[in-house]
């Protein structure tokens, strides 16, 4: 019996565009996902804590505000200080190019910006959880 | 993959990871974690286990955060489970609770896990109670259920929690008769929220009515007599009151014939649960093997779908394969 993949959706710091995030949410769902959604203006911290607690198979970080190379190497840290190495860690939300080079060098493993339809949002965590295999 | 055998220490040692690791292997019901979850079931039964449950908006997340932080300043431990619906149509959820729990996140003596009910009835998620185990064994010391926001007769946490809150949100007017002979029959607190708003008292009058109605004239004096509580989480109104009344009820309860009635219930109700559990697991494996060549007789009408499902049943032995015994009798009982 395979068990559905655990998502924890998360928004960080100041930004309050939500839009994005929930309609992610919403395509996730019905492609048959648990999805946990943090809500607005949490720390990298607790969105680690929350990502650990919830035992979640891909942590999303959504991100309107330009912060991510911020916000990024704090999440990183955080896991790695918690042991936590098998979580799939992608970002979401509207970055340059040259950032997107730099958090997929940094351990993000994928970077949907915000163009990405949601099916493609939907194939590439199921890939990239298939790939992690169990754990 | 982290065997789970090798889990449970680390539960014991409360190892955030190790906890929501061993959580997630008794949601999958996977076998390879059954040693390890008969382990932790013996090490369990410290931690007092709170119910809340109400319908849907009625403030159930809100009133969880308020109490955890009231439970927190009195330096208890809490542990908080989270139910929220599956789709039934893809089987996805979106688990919303903790944005209502935001000033809990960075405490460490709060975990907060949330679960779906994939396709689970009676309000509560398939490893509710497995979880509230592992928590417990972690070392916390009160442990919240929420259920998914309820209607009517989804009451099964009554049966797997020594305190049951029931939450009633103002403005509801007649949904509170609708739902008297449902979910309100269960409450060893009742609880009011929203009151900060006009309508609530009324709400509260009502409840407190409701009650007397239901008093067995003939009794004595019921050893508990469910109060009703009015909060509000805007003015902080209540809360006080409340862990005040959870306190009562534990007292009440301890040691008396009330708390081992209570016991009794939680235990048969965990027994039944890993029962159906495990008989429908085999029903399913069987069906699967045999299920579409059974149907095949059917489709031509040469014999009845009452006669064939009877067959099966003979030919299912409903128990796991290894070391149980086929016992003809035992199975008519079942079936």
């Amino acid at each position: 019996m395979a068990s559905p993949i655990r998502i924890l959706l998360a928004k960080v710091g100041l930004d309050g565009h939500d839009r994005g995030v929930k309609v992610v949410a919403r395509a996730l769902r019905d492609a048959g996902m648990d999805v946990i959604y943090s809500g607005l203006h949490r720390t990298p911290d607790e969105v680690v804590t929350a990502a650990i607690q919830e035992d979640v198979d891909v942590l999303g970080v959504s991100l309107l505000s330009g912060v991510q190379m911020t916000v990024f190497p704090k999440i990183f840290a955080r896991l790695k200080q918690e042991g936590a190495n098998d979580m799939i860690v992608v970002a979401g939300g509207v970055m340059p190019d040259e950032d997107v080079v730099a958090l997929k060098k940094m351990g993000v493993s994928e970077v949907l910006l915000q163009d990405t339809p949601p099916e493609k949002i939907v194939s590439r965590l199921r890939e990239l959880v298939a790939q992690r295999g169990a754990r | 993959m982290v065997p789970s055998s090798e889990l449970v220490a680390r539960v014991q040692a409360g190892e955030p990871a190790a906890i929501a690791r061993l959580i997630s292997r008794a949601e999958q019901g996977a076998p390879e974690a059954r040693d390890a979850l008969t382990r932790i079931y013996k090490l369990a039964g410290l931690a007092e286990i709170i119910g809340i449950t109400g319908v849907p908006g009625s403030g159930k997340s809100t009133l969880v955060a308020k109490l955890t932080e009231k439970l927190r300043a009195n330096g208890v431990k809490v542990g908080v489970i989270a139910i929220d619906p599956s789709s039934p149509y893809s089987g996805g959820a979106i688990l919303g609770d903790r944005i209502r729990m935001a000033e809990l996140a960075g405490d460490p003596g709060v975990y907060i896990r949330s679960m779906a009910t994939h396709g689970a009835s009676g309000g509560l998620a398939h490893a509710a109670l497995e979880a509230a185990d592992i928590l417990d064994v972690a070392g916390f010391g009160t442990i919240i259920v929420e259920t998914v926001g309820v209607g009517q007769d989804e009451v099964e946490i009554v049966k797997a929690s020594h305190t049951t809150v029931v939450v009633s949100a103002p403005g509801l007017g007649d949904e509170v008769q609708a739902i008297k002979a449902g979910i309100l029959e269960i409450a060893d607190i009742h609880v009011v929220s929203k009151c900060d708003r006009s309508d609530a008292n009324r709400t509260v009058v009502e409840l407190k009515q409701m009650l007397t109605l239901g008093s067995k004239a003939k009794d004595a004096k019921p050893p508990w007599q469910p109060p009703v509580i009015g909060t509000s989480a805007v003015s902080g109104d209540g809360f006080d009151a409340l862990l005040e009344a959870i306190e009562r009820h534990r007292a009440t309860a301890a040691g008396g014939p009330l708390g081992r009635e209570r016991r009794l219930a939680i235990a048969q109700f965990r027994l039944k649960k890993t029962a159906e559990t495990m008989l429908l697991r085999r029903f399913a494996d069987d069906f699967a093997q045999d299920g579409a060549a059974l149907a095949r007789r059917l489709t031509c009408r040469e014999t009845d779908p009452y006669s064939v499902a009877a067959e099966f049943l003979e030919q299912t032995t409903f128990c796991e394969s290894h070391g149980a015994r086929h016992e003809p009798d035992g199975r008519s009982k079942i079936a």
